[in-house]
């Protein structure tokens, strides 16, 4: 049945979503980690979605999955200030190019699309129990 | 009468409606992914292809005639997948438009219900006439 596949694109974007979610947690909580696990300072980190069909020869319904996550592309923001130990010999401190604005809006968008995929599948849902309804009244 | 017969218009209809409401999930599902492309298809269209490959074959589904021919699933797909035409383009040329799909999960779920109550009340209509005499 062909309402069954709707659970699993809805739920495949949620899956999708909340793991845009998760990087945006992990960007704004290290938005001022000037040192990360691997000595430099942390860079931005960004979901990339891909179309991807339930199953085989279906090619009316597709589902989304992360195919990667990219570490952003743009400079480091550089701060002035010599008595930081991390200092470089002109006193510049390198901190994260995570951009606090463009996560905040990351957030947003991944919510309301997160509520947006529930509401489909509850509609599904509800399709489904009026078909089981036929024939009782 | 054949009940099975009568209730195939609403069979046919009930499930491209299913079928509809799996593509615009999709659609919705990938609101953010870069590139994709909004379809649907027109479901007066697929009916109307539904009826007329009707006439010709009156039932739907291949004919069966020997134990070694493949069973198959009625008909295939009835519809033909478009992309829809969008009216704001985005910048990671994604086409689709939440208010559009949402609009038309809604109108297609309500349909569905229609349909649903529409084949109750033939299961009504045919309670009935078995228990008329009955008081």
């Amino acid at each position: 049945m062909s309402l069954f596949n709707v659970f699993q694109v809805s739920s495949s974007a949620m899956t999708a979503q909340s793991m845009r979610l998760n990087t945006v947690a992990s960007n704004l909580a290290n938005a001022d980690s000037i040192v990360s696990s691997d000595g430099k300072p942390y860079r931005s980190k960004q979901v990339v979605f891909e179309a991807v069909p339930v199953s085989a020869g279906n090619e009316a319904s597709s589902g989304v999955r992360v195919r990667q996550i990219v570490e952003s592309a743009a400079p480091q923001r550089m701060v002035y200030d010599p008595k930081n130990p991390a200092a470089d010999e002109k006193g510049y401190v390198a901190f994260p190019n995570v951009n606090v604005v463009e996560e905040m809006t990351n957030m947003i968008s991944a919510s309301r699309s997160y509520q947006t995929n529930v509401e489909v599948m509850n509609t599904a849902k509800s399709m489904m129990l009026r078909t089981l309804q036929i024939g009782q009244g | 009468m054949d009940i099975a017969k009568s209730l195939a218009v609403y069979r046919k209809a009930i499930d491209l409606r299913a079928q509809r409401h799996e593509v615009l999930a999709s659609n919705i599902a990938n609101a953010d992914t870069p590139n994709y492309k909004a379809r649907d298809f027109d479901f007066g269209e697929a009916m109307k292809g539904a009826a007329s490959r009707w006439d010709e074959q009156k039932n739907l589904g291949l004919a069966h005639t020997s134990s070694r021919h493949f069973m198959t699933r009625g008909g295939g797909a009835d519809y033909r997948l478009q992309f829809r035409n969008e009216y704001q383009s985005a910048v990671d040329g994604n086409t689709v438009e939440m208010d559009v799909e949402r609009a038309q999960i809604a109108d297609n779920a309500l349909q569905y219900q229609i349909l649903t109550q529409l084949i109750s009340s033939r299961f009504q209509g045919l309670r009935t006439a078995m228990s008329g005499t009955q008081g």
